[in-house]
């Protein structure tokens, strides 16, 4: 799956994320891998994956201008890749 | 943001360790040569089981997401398992250092039903004669049985943890195999001149033509093989290793040893690179934060001798403890500079005027006994 601005996305449930001075650190306990959050928007964007319907709508909560909108679909692209987000699995 | 301004932020210090070694005892079944805290005997002053569990809740405050446990051999404290669970139930991963003496099937068992739980069996050598004679008779048996033990638990990937020396370079494709054989993963660190390691280092660490040759072997396997990113110094032979390149002590990494005293990392235990202790006030949280030692190696560090050196980004002047412990200079190279550039600083320091660790808790030898033990303070 890539990534879009209607993907249905959550922070992976076995990642922690700690606030650094330069974004943040993610760890996934599952696969053991240590992510780096590069800027703090990035960290703000992923941490409210799980409030909002969408992406776009993520980045429209978080205060993101539009014109910024690929670069963060971008990021969250390679996120997905190293499983620190994943579609979002309905809880039934 | 790029990946090179990232390593400078690293070099500015975390706001809590990523990579956090913490010996749990100085006791030891073993009495390896190049052991890195002298370990033998147990401290009468170690971290209580209570106390213990305090550190844990506040690596948990710090979001520390795991710790590295080893010894001395961590599996002969008595309340390992507690200490273990009581980790992972905070959500804290382990990872833990053992010769292998202790993993039974019983407790291989019982290893494999847990979580968030990595185990390094430390090996230095494909046959016994080459491991034993770095790590004491029967341990390459010790190993073995405690390999098998995993595999039959079904344990899933343990590692095979290997000091690379002089007698073992040679070996680095068989260790690679008897990792497949068992389905675990290879990891190769680099020896260090610390604890008694300081006392066999000349004679252990690789030649010249071994760094190249582990150099040359990383490049082809450094994918699939751990190496703590310990081989930072080779990087002045081409092309980086995988990992990251640079000194982490007091800014990414640190160590908490037994009695609970916070060193820079885990290979310089010795008072210059002692920040505090997890029982003063403030407990670990404020050694790593406000200790004047981690702050100050959080300050950009000369390249000194190294500044002209054309190779410097590359290497970034190497390990600080292997400078230490040889009677270096900090701001000048590696005692294996692979330029040969400390070559001769290294021949005129007279053998035995380096610093010595602060405390040795090797067992009496009995037979060439030097001096009677040390009786504890009261």
């Amino acid at each position: 799956m890539s990534v879009a601005l209607e993907s249905v996305l959550e922070i992976h449930p076995q990642v922690a994320v700690r606030p650094e001075t330069f974004g943040a650190l993610a760890y996934h306990y599952g696969n053991r891998r240590l992510i780096f959050l590069k800027h703090p928007d990035v960290v703000t964007v992923v941490q409210s994956l799980n409030s909002h319907p969408d992406v776009q709508s993520t980045l429209t909560a978080c205060g993101v201008a539009p014109e910024r909108w690929p670069s963060f679909v971008a990021a969250l692209s390679s996120l997905e890749t190293s499983e620190v987000v994943r579609e979002r699995q309905i809880a039934s | 943001m790029s990946a090179k301004s990232l390593v400078d932020e690293m070099k500015r210090g975390l706001d809590a360790p990523i990579c956090l070694t913490w010996e749990l005892t100085y006791a030891c079944n073993l009495q390896c040569v190049h052991c890195l805290s002298s370990s033998g005997q147990r401290d009468e002053r170690e971290l209580s089981t209570d106390e213990a569990k305090k550190i844990l809740d506040d690596l948990r405050d710090l979001q520390v997401f795991y710790i590295n446990i080893g010894g001395g051999e961590p599996m002969v404290r008595r309340d390992f398992f507690e200490l273990l669970e009581y980790s992972v139930a905070n959500g804290i991963g382990v990872k833990f250092s053992t010769n292998g003496a202790f993993i039974d099937e019983e407790k291989a068992r019982r290893l494999a039903a847990m979580d968030y739980l990595d185990i390094q069996i430390s090996l230095d050598g494909v046959d016994a004669a080459t491991n034993d004679a770095v790590r004491g008779e029967g341990s390459y048996d010790m190993a073995i049985r405690a390999m098998e033990n995993l595999k039959a638990a079904n344990f899933g990937q343990f590692k095979i943890s290997v000091v690379v020396t002089r007698h073992n370079v040679s070996q680095l494709d068989q260790f690679k195999a008897l990792a497949d054989h068992y389905g675990a993963q290879l990891r190769i660190t680099r020896l260090r001149p610390a604890g008694r390691g300081a006392d066999t280092w000349h004679e252990l660490h690789p030649t010249n033509a071994q760094q190249r040759e582990i150099y040359n072997w990383l490049l082809k396997h450094g994918e699939n093989v751990l190496t703590g990113d310990s081989f930072f110094h080779l990087n002045a032979l081409g092309e980086s290793l995988p990992g990251l390149n640079m000194c982490g002590a007091g800014r990414v990494v640190c160590l908490i040893d037994p009695i609970g005293d916070v060193y820079a990392c885990p290979f310089v235990i010795h008072d210059e690179f002692k920040a505090g202790n997890v029982r003063d006030e403030g407990g670990f949280a404020k050694v790593w934060k406000q200790s004047d030692l981690f702050v100050s190696l959080r300050e950009p560090q000369s390249a000194g001798a190294c500044a002209s050196c054309g190779a410097f980004d590359a290497c970034q002047g190497g390990c600080m403890a292997a400078k230490f412990f040889t009677g270096l200079p900090l701001d000048g190279p590696d005692p294996e500079c692979v330029g040969g550039d400390a070559d001769e600083a290294l021949s005129i320091i007279s053998r035995g005027s380096e610093p010595k660790p602060s405390m040795d808790h090797s067992k009496p030898v009995t037979l060439t006994r030097k001096k009677l033990p040390v009786s504890a303070s009261h």
